[in-house]
């Protein structure tokens, strides 16, 4: 008993401690994204016109479509932190991996999206972009890079979820310990807030 | 025992399943507002509509609402940067 109550005591656990490293890690993550943010927006200051014509070649719907997916995704994560935290182990892990399938859909459209406009010719380098005003190039460019780096952040999410699942099913995140579920929810979430900001300046300034 | 503090006040379903129809409505309104021309206060609207967005992500999905003040303050700060970063940015190339 009293051995018992010693391990227990010396097991080290700080949760507020772990979700503030998360949080720091994100704030670089705004950095990261926010350096392109500024990229875009001191180009597009230049290139108005361009990068309005350029935008009419994207695709609002599947945009849409994506915008509403994601932000489903990020429902059912933050759902299944509420499961876990009421103890339904497998509500829980019905959510994550709701949210992965959701993960994955988003990638299938963007792939979609991508092969469109590579059999339009459109693709960094390509002669047909290379032909367009510079600023319609550094719309492409732009918008490759973006919604790439996103999109490798969708990729990593979704592993990252994958991997809290497996975790949720061994017992390792419970009703009592679940803050590792908890960051990978604050990544999901930022890679959704990302979206939201993406969403209006590449596929709606038409 | 001393129990994290925040935990004792999770959200329920409910909340999120409130907020995702605002986030869905928002969408929305930002897509049909992009139909219409306001000049230069268009991509003002849209980027005004995707900052209460980010907003409600921000309190409810990922908690900050009932994290400790100390959450709150970093973000804060982070922001108060980034913000500055942009400000000067476009203080220089606009009177180029």
């Amino acid at each position: 008993m009293n051995t018992e109550e010693h391990t227990v005591s010396h097991v080290h656990r700080d949760d507020i401690g772990s979700r503030m490293g998360m949080w720091l890690f994100l704030f670089t993550e705004l950095l990261l994204f926010g350096g392109m943010f500024f990229l875009y927006s001191v180009y597009r200051f230049i290139n108005t016109e361009a990068f309005h014509i350029a935008a009419k070649e994207l695709n609002t719907l599947i945009g849409c479509f994506n915008t509403a997916i994601l932000l489903t995704s990020s429902l059912t994560m933050a759902l299944s932190i509420t499961a876990i935290q009421k103890d339904k182990k497998g509500l829980s892990i019905f959510f994550q991996l709701l949210t992965i399938l959701m993960a994955f859909g988003f990638l299938v459209n963007k792939y979609f999206e991508w092969t469109t406009k590579f059999h339009h010719g459109i693709y960094p380098g390509s002669d047909t972009l290379l032909s367009m005003d510079s600023g319609e190039i550094l719309f492409f460019g732009l918008y490759y890079v973006m919604t790439g780096l996103h999109g490798l952040h969708v990729i990593i999410g979704a592993v990252l979820i994958g991997i809290m699942t497996r975790l949720t099913a061994k017992g390792v995140i419970t009703k009592d310990s679940f803050v590792k579920l908890e960051s990978a929810g604050l990544y999901w979430h930022l890679v959704d807030i990302i979206w939201i900001f993406l969403f209006p300046l590449f596929y709606l300034i038409t | 025992m001393h129990k994290d503090e925040t935990h004792q006040h999770m959200h329920g379903y409910g909340i999120y399943i409130l907020v995702w129809f605002g986030l869905l409505t928002l969408t929305g309104v930002t897509v049909a507002v992009a139909g219409i021309n306001f000049g230069a206060l268009t991509i003002a609207t849209a980027l005004f509509i995707a900052a209460v967005k980010s907003y409600l992500v921000l309190t409810i999905f990922m908690h900050l609402r009932i994290e400790q003040k100390a959450f709150k303050i970093f973000l804060l700060v982070a922001l108060f940067f980034f913000v500055i970063s942009i400000v000067l940015l476009f203080a220089d190339y606009s009177f180029r």
